[in-house]
């Protein structure tokens, strides 16, 4: 973004760190508005990476006590975000509401859980029978449901300007941002991380934050670390803008699929696909196409004739209890923020407070003990009952 | 007579010459961050009209050659078709 050539640069800052998504570009303003200096590596443009392709839904429906406050965290911050953050890019922030289709009375019940969750910490979201789903949105096929959960307050961002907008502002508090500057491995030494290598030369750093999503596996690798957390690729596609009718995020619990309508009035489907390569590489799914249009055409008939314009996918950055890894690893020096299996975007604005919170050794604002890099040697996993 | 700058270059969108001057000069120097910032590229012509004008800015922009500038990430489908196509092979929901 910046144009900036890593070549004629002083080689050192307080902080590096390694991956220009959400979280990265987020962390990076953070640490640069309380003063830390700060060089970050992105192997393309910002947001190119799972940040740019994901669907960009934001919400409070989530079944752990740690990700429900900071979920409703990140939904105090959006609101203000784009001015706090320069105002020069539009956020497209909107709040048109986020649904979980139950199709069983398993996940009702679960889904009633959550939703008494959420409403112990203040966030209000209330259980809908398919009477009221079909009083609020009578556009809605709801054959089969038994029920939903729904928050008014959740919604949507432009995913790539809400990345774009805390590197550029992370760079007017003189962060220095590399795009199209892939970090080749990190650099430590007897046990302590002393930087990164980046085009064969050495950067150093006395602490270096990872957020290179899913290829945080492979940089964290280079200095010992292991990270379980593996790729998993997800599609998506687009349609033509139609009226906006502020259609909620929807999503249907029976077969992963989801749809909503974007500010411009475009339309996002998708749908989770068991069958989908396990990879990092984006590519496209010939078959996705069909399932996808099949599965959601039956809950919105009358989007039959709207045309789609294109379709994408990217990679999930999946660990073995569907939440994220925000902690220290065992080479002093080097923390992670990864791992964020599939609902990580709208975490950028606490992501980013925590690693400057890590940085300055501040109590965290909210206990993120969970977050642990250690717990799956312990085998004290904990599940993520809302994940998509 | 109309000034080159306010030429309409991606009609699907609406943007304007010098709206690609504007975020070029504030340093977004590659076709596929323009596209995510103005959604050029991104409609139903996938490009067709604006990509090669906007290469061509970004040439001027940044000193280099045309065919060493990115032309970005072009995606499938490559012409728009009905959903109810994609699903059932026909234009008309089957429920
Ligand atoms: C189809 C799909 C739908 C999704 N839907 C949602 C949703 O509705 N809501 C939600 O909150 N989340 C959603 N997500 C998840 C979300 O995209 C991710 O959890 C989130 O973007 C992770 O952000 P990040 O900053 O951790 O990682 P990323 O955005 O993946 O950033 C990592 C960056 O590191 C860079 N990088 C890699 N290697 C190097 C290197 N060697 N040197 C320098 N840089 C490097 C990459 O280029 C990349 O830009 C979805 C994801 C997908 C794929």
């Amino acid at each position: 973004m910046s144009g900036n050539k890593a070549q004629n640069e002083k080689r050192t800052a307080d902080a590096i760190i390694v991956g220009g998504g959400v979280h990265g570009a987020s962390a990076a303003y953070h640490l640069a508005k309380e003063g830390a200096s700060v060089a970050l590596f992105e192997k393309g443009y910002l947001s190119s990476g799972g940040s740019g392709r994901s669907a960009a839904g934001l919400r409070q429906h989530f079944g752990t006590e740690v990700n429900c406050r900071l979920a409703k965290y990140n939904l105090e911050c959006f609101p203000t975000l784009q001015n706090d953050l320069g105002g020069e890019l539009d956020l497209e922030f909107t709040q048109w509401g986020y649904l979980w289709v139950a199709y069983t009375e398993e996940s009702m019940t679960q889904l009633e859980k959550n939703v008494s969750l959420q409403k112990s910490l203040d966030i209000p979201s209330e259980n809908l029978t398919p009477g009221e789903m079909k009083r609020r949105w009578p556009y809605l096929n709801v054959e089969r449901m038994i029920g939903a959960a729904f928050c008014a307050k959740d919604g949507h961002i432009n995913p790539h300007t809400l990345t774009m907008a805390y590197g550029r502002a992370a760079e007017k508090l003189g962060a220095r941002i590399f795009t199209y500057t892939p970090a080749d491995k990190l650099l430590a030494s007897r046990g302590r991380i002393t930087g990164v290598q980046v085009a064969g030369e050495s950067w150093s750093a006395p602490r270096v934050l990872l957020t290179a999503g899913p290829w945080s596996t492979a940089l964290a690798a280079s200095v010992g670390v292991e990270l379980p957390v593996t790729s998993e690729r997800h599609n998506l596609l687009v349609t033509e803008p139609i009226e906006p009718f502020n259609c909620p995020m929807t999503l249907c619990l029976d077969d992963g699929a989801y749809f909503k309508q974007v500010p411009n009035g475009s339309f996002f489907f998708g749908r989770d696909d068991p069958d989908e390569p396990k990879t990092i590489e984006s590519g496209n799914s010939a078959k996705f196409l069909e399932g996808v249009t099949k599965s959601v055409l039956q809950r919105i008939p009358a989007l039959a004739g709207v045309r789609v314009i294109h379709q994408w996918s990217g990679p999930y950055d999946v660990t073995p209890d569907h939440q994220a890894i925000i902690d220290w690893t065992p080479v002093e020096g080097l923390w992670v923020n990864c791992g964020w299996s599939g609902h990580g975007l709208q975490f950028g604005p606490s992501g980013g407070r925590l690693a400057k919170e890590m940085f300055f050794g501040e109590k965290t604002f909210v206990d993120i003990r969970n977050f642990r890099l250690s717990r799956f040697e312990e085998g004290d996993l904990f599940m993520e009952p809302a994940f998509i | 007579m109309m000034k080159e700058d306010d030429v309409i270059i991606c009609r699907c969108e609406e943007i304007t010459l010098e709206e690609i001057r504007s975020w070029i000069g504030k340093g977004y120097r590659h076709f596929d961050e323009l596209k995510r910032i103005l959604r050029v590229g991104m409609g139903p012509c996938q490009g067709r009209g604006c990509r090669d004008i906007i290469l061509r800015e970004l040439a001027k922009a940044t000193g280099e050659p045309l065919d060493k500038i990115d032309p970005g990430t072009i995606r499938p489908p490559v012409k728009p078709i009905k959903l109810g196509l994609c699903a059932y092979g026909k234009e008309g929901s089957s429920i």
